[in-house]
């Protein structure tokens, strides 16, 4: 499965990202590129000069690349779901350091606001597996997947309050704080500023990683049902693509104030509840 | 100097591994104990007449009182017998403090002697500092390995003389209201333990339970009440709110004595002794509140941190945030959370003894403490920021320690009565602890266009110190498996008759992450050999190399780079406001829990 996951996820995320970007299109009533377009943008990012403010930019990225697909090759190895996303930050560190090297104002802010973005999800992250862990007995995504426990019905809030932070890792509007697709705005690129030709096509192929592993965390409310799975998955990322589009970017506040209200509210009290019925206390 | 000081290193090294081996069950010597005591009284009210710190003097005079009354009336006739004893815990503390303690201790040397040349203000009294560490250090020693009550609070209230004298080294006004502040607070918590003593004596006249194994076997019944007290001094002592004052104004002392005191010792000593009473806790709603002390002590902290940019500050909220993970391990009390509580004892020590003095040492290079000036840390001082990455890493990343501990206890949390509270906590906490962590790091390692090295003339004592700490945070991540199997599973089968341990594949896949973490920095010559570098983007301004380009009104400007602090958010003074009533409600229902089990 890991094997397979790191062969193929790459594939399935830069189609996911070429679907994504052909909806947009269509939303905004342009045509939009090819459905492949994510990977002609990233081979040939491939083919230019390597050139850098710091070498050791392209360090942190690596470490980014190799740790994301690390992550990533955990989850579908069916092992810990904590360690797994202990591992998602630390892949997480390493961009927003690779940022914080170049001493550029542009990517230093964007650094800033990625953290705040990683202080705003990280809690309701954390719920998500505990949320799993009560309704399925389990810490490990091979138990949680193969569970036949319709997950779904007990964690109705946690999947919501999993939605909202969806958002915020896909760094869809309205909480795109620190960089975006489009570089028309007073943080240029943000975080992504300073990197350019193989060290960004890195990033981009890191970040298909990541798309792929926050879906599977999806599926996971759903493993009951596979088929239904897959359709939910459809309907969430497309809710994303929806939420991207009638948006416009926030303040950070906002991306603080959703991403800790979820998980104190909808998180917080869904365990709760469950608690009380499941332990007795 | 440094010969004598190498060869009380080497002893002192050398004593914490010897007493893995043997123990001595001497004669108590409890009346020269007791006169030690009441001179360290009778000094204590003369300083505190002295300063009119009279708060301090009232204290001290309480205090005293209630030993003089049970010495007087009790402890005729008292004499417990098993006054010694060692467990895997006591040795697991006794490596903490024989093995940091020293090397801080050497550190400390060299330190010191930079530290005279830059403030001439400062009455040189080395000796004397050095007199009171290795006491300190002593104190610590005796403490994890007594058994009798009595011989603890001694030890316990030698630390806190050696703590108040070390706090106050610069004889400053703010060195010496920061020495009685923290004098204060823990006299506090010595008189709850004097009154602990007390109760006991009167409970048991024969002086059985006077021994810390009979008391901690003989249940919740019997010792809910005594394990409630000496909680309360452990709070003291660990430092968590509203107690958190004192350790914050300590960092006033020279950097090593804030290293001592925040990672093998003091503290320490705190939160080793509310460890000890966590099976009579366990389970007892004054407990349960106690624990709840610790996790909003995590909590409140941890946000405080972000608003801070004095490294020492930063650090000093870590360590409280830390203590009260440990605390709240220890207040819940399943067998779980108490092996995650000594591994993050463990760990914390290690790193965060290894920053306190890296940023001891950046302070002498640079002039300053401040995480704003640390901007290209990895310029001007290469190995040292490396090594304060490391520390950094050692305190929040996977896969090293800290974060193995917080993860073993989240899956303790969990399993425990009222655990989605403290796993939320838990959660939130983290998150805030991520943030202010990594901040730092991304200071240290951006890579200014200009800055010199100016490494040079750190000395060779402090380096060997740094890296073996460097090595040894590292090292404590790879092997902490074994000192889990060989030691603290040991320790929490005696007393909890089953233990917790990490699933076998995880562990092997924290080790491989590790292989990787060490593997990957060797891409780094090989990045520097090809491509072409080229300033930052800056907006086609035109900008010198130095980043310094022309401002409006052609007023020339350098581009500079701030943190986030959120100070109208996270701010000390904001947070604590509401977090010292919240855990002065939680202490008094543990008390008033405890006064209805009195009557």
């Amino acid at each position: 499965m890991a094997i397979i996951y790191l062969v193929l996820a790459p594939v399935l995320g830069g189609l996911i990202a070429g679907i994504d970007r052909r909806i947009t299109a269509r939303m905004q009533g342009r045509v939009g590129p090819p459905i492949l377009q994510p990977f002609y943008d990233v081979a040939k990012l491939f083919e230019k000069e390597d050139v850098t403010v710091t070498p050791s930019q392209n360090f942190y990225i690596l470490s980014y690349l190799v740790f994301m697909a690390v992550t990533g090759a955990l989850f579908f190895a069916g092992e810990d779901l904590l360690l797994v996303i202990f591992a998602f930050t630390l892949a997480h560190i390493f961009i927003v350091l690779g940022a914080y090297a170049a001493f550029s104002p542009y990517s230093y802010v964007g650094a800033e606001r990625e953290l705040i973005a990683l202080m705003a999800y990280e809690p309701m992250i954390i719920l998500t597996a505990v949320g799993f862990y009560l309704v399925t007995g389990s810490f490990y995504v091979g138990d949680i997947a193969a569970s036949q426990i319709p997950v779904i019905l007990y964690l109705p809030g946690v999947f919501l309050g999993f939605l909202t932070i969806l958002t915020i890792k896909l760094r869809k509007s309205p909480f795109d704080i620190s960089t975006s697709h489009h570089a028309h705005q007073e943080l240029v690129k943000g975080l992504t500023t300073e990197f350019s030709g193989a060290t960004l096509g890195k990033i981009e192929i890191a970040h298909w990683y990541e798309t792929v592993v926050l879906l599977g965390i999806v599926y996971l409310f759903f493993g009951f049902n596979p088929l239904l799975a897959l359709v939910v998955i459809a309907v969430a990322y497309l809710l994303e693509i929806f939420i991207d589009n009638t948006f416009s970017r926030m303040k950070w506040q906002m991306t603080m104030k959703s991403g800790w209200g979820s998980a104190a509210i909808l998180g917080f009290l869904n365990l709760a509840v469950l608690y009380y019925f499941y332990l007795g206390v | 100097m440094v010969i004598s000081a190498a060869s009380i290193y080497l002893l002192a090294t050398s004593y914490a591994r010897g007493t893995v081996y043997y123990t001595v069950p001497f004669e108590p010597a409890s009346q020269v104990m007791f006169a030690i005591e009441m001179g360290i009284a009778l000094l204590l009210l003369w300083l505190g007449i002295r300063f009119k710190q009279y708060i301090a003097v009232a204290l001290v005079l309480v205090q005293s009182a209630l030993m003089l009354f049970y010495e007087f009336t009790m402890g005729m006739g008292m004499e417990p017998v098993k006054n010694l004893f060692f467990d895997q815990f006591s040795i697991i503390m006794a490596m903490i403090i024989g093995i940091i303690g020293s090397l801080i201790a050497v550190y400390a040397v060299s330190y010191m002697k930079t530290y005279h040349g830059h403030h001439p203000e400062v009455r040189d009294r080395r000796r004397f500092f050095f007199f009171v560490t290795f006491i300190f250090l002593a104190a610590m020693f005796g403490l994890v390995f007594s058994n009798n009550l009595l011989w603890i609070f001694f030890f316990w209230e030698i630390t806190t003389l050696a703590s108040f004298l070390l706090i106050g080294y610069a004889e400053s006004e703010e060195a010496t209201n920061n020495a009685f502040l923290a004098l204060k607070m823990n006299l506090l918590g010595g008189i709850a333990f004097a009154v602990a003593i007390i109760y006991l004596a009167s409970a048991d006249p024969a002086g059985g339970l006077l021994e810390l194994d009979t008391l901690i076997a003989s249940g919740q019944a019997v010792a809910i009440v005594p394990a409630v007290l000496i909680s309360f001094a452990g709070l003291t002592k660990a430092a968590q709110m509203p107690f958190s004052g004192w350790l914050v104004g300590a960092m006033v002392a020279p950097t090593p004595v804030s290293a001592l005191l925040h990672s093998s010792t003091m503290v320490k000593a705190g939160v080793y002794i509310i460890v000890r009473f966590a099976p009579v806790l366990a389970g007892s709603l004054a407990g349960m509140s106690i624990g709840l002390v610790g996790a909003v002590t995590f909590l409140v902290a941890s946000g405080i941190a972000i608003s801070q940019s004095n490294a020492k500050k930063v650090l000093a909220y870590s360590t409280i945030a830390n203590l009260g993970l440990i605390v709240a391990c220890a207040g819940v009390g399943t067998y779980k959370l108490i092996w995650a509580a000594i591994l993050l004892i463990i760990f914390h020590a290690i790193a965060k003894s290894l920053l306190f003095l890296c940023v001891g040492t950046v302070e002498h290079r640079t002039g300053s403490r401040d995480i704003e000036d640390m901007d290209g840390l990895i310029v001007r001082m290469p190995r040292l920021a490396a090594m304060m990455f490391v520390g950094i890493a050692g305190m929040f990343l996977a896969p090293f320690g800290m974060l193995i501990s917080k993860w073993a206890a989240i899956e303790g949390f969990i399993d425990a009565p009222f655990g989605i509270i403290f796993v939320t906590i838990l959660a939130f906490g983290g998150a805030v602890t991520v943030f202010f962590w990594a901040k730092w790091m991304g200071k240290i390692i951006s890579v200014t266009p200009y800055g010199e090295n100016v490494e040079g003339t750190i000395s060779r004592e402090k380096w060997t110190v740094l890296s073996i700490l460097t090595v040894l945070t590292v090292l404590a991540a790879l092997l902490f498996p074994l000192i889990s199997s060989g030691l603290i599973e040991p320790y929490l089968l005696g007393v909890f008759g089953e233990t917790a341990r990490l699933a076998q594949d995880n562990i092997i896949i924290m080790a491989l992450m590790i292989s990787l973490l060490l593997i990957l920095p060797f891409s780094l010559p090989f990045y520097a050999k090809g491509g072409k570098t080229m300033p930052a983007y800056m907006c086609g301004r035109t900008v010198t190399t130095d980043l310094k380009f022309a401002g409006s009104a052609g007023i020339e400007r350098t581009m500079t780079t701030r943190n986030y602090y959120f100070t109208e958010y996270f701010g000390e003074g904001k947070l604590l406001r509401i977090a010292n009533p919240v855990c002065i409600l939680l202490i008094l229902l543990a008390g008033a829990i405890m006064a209805g089990v009195v009557m």
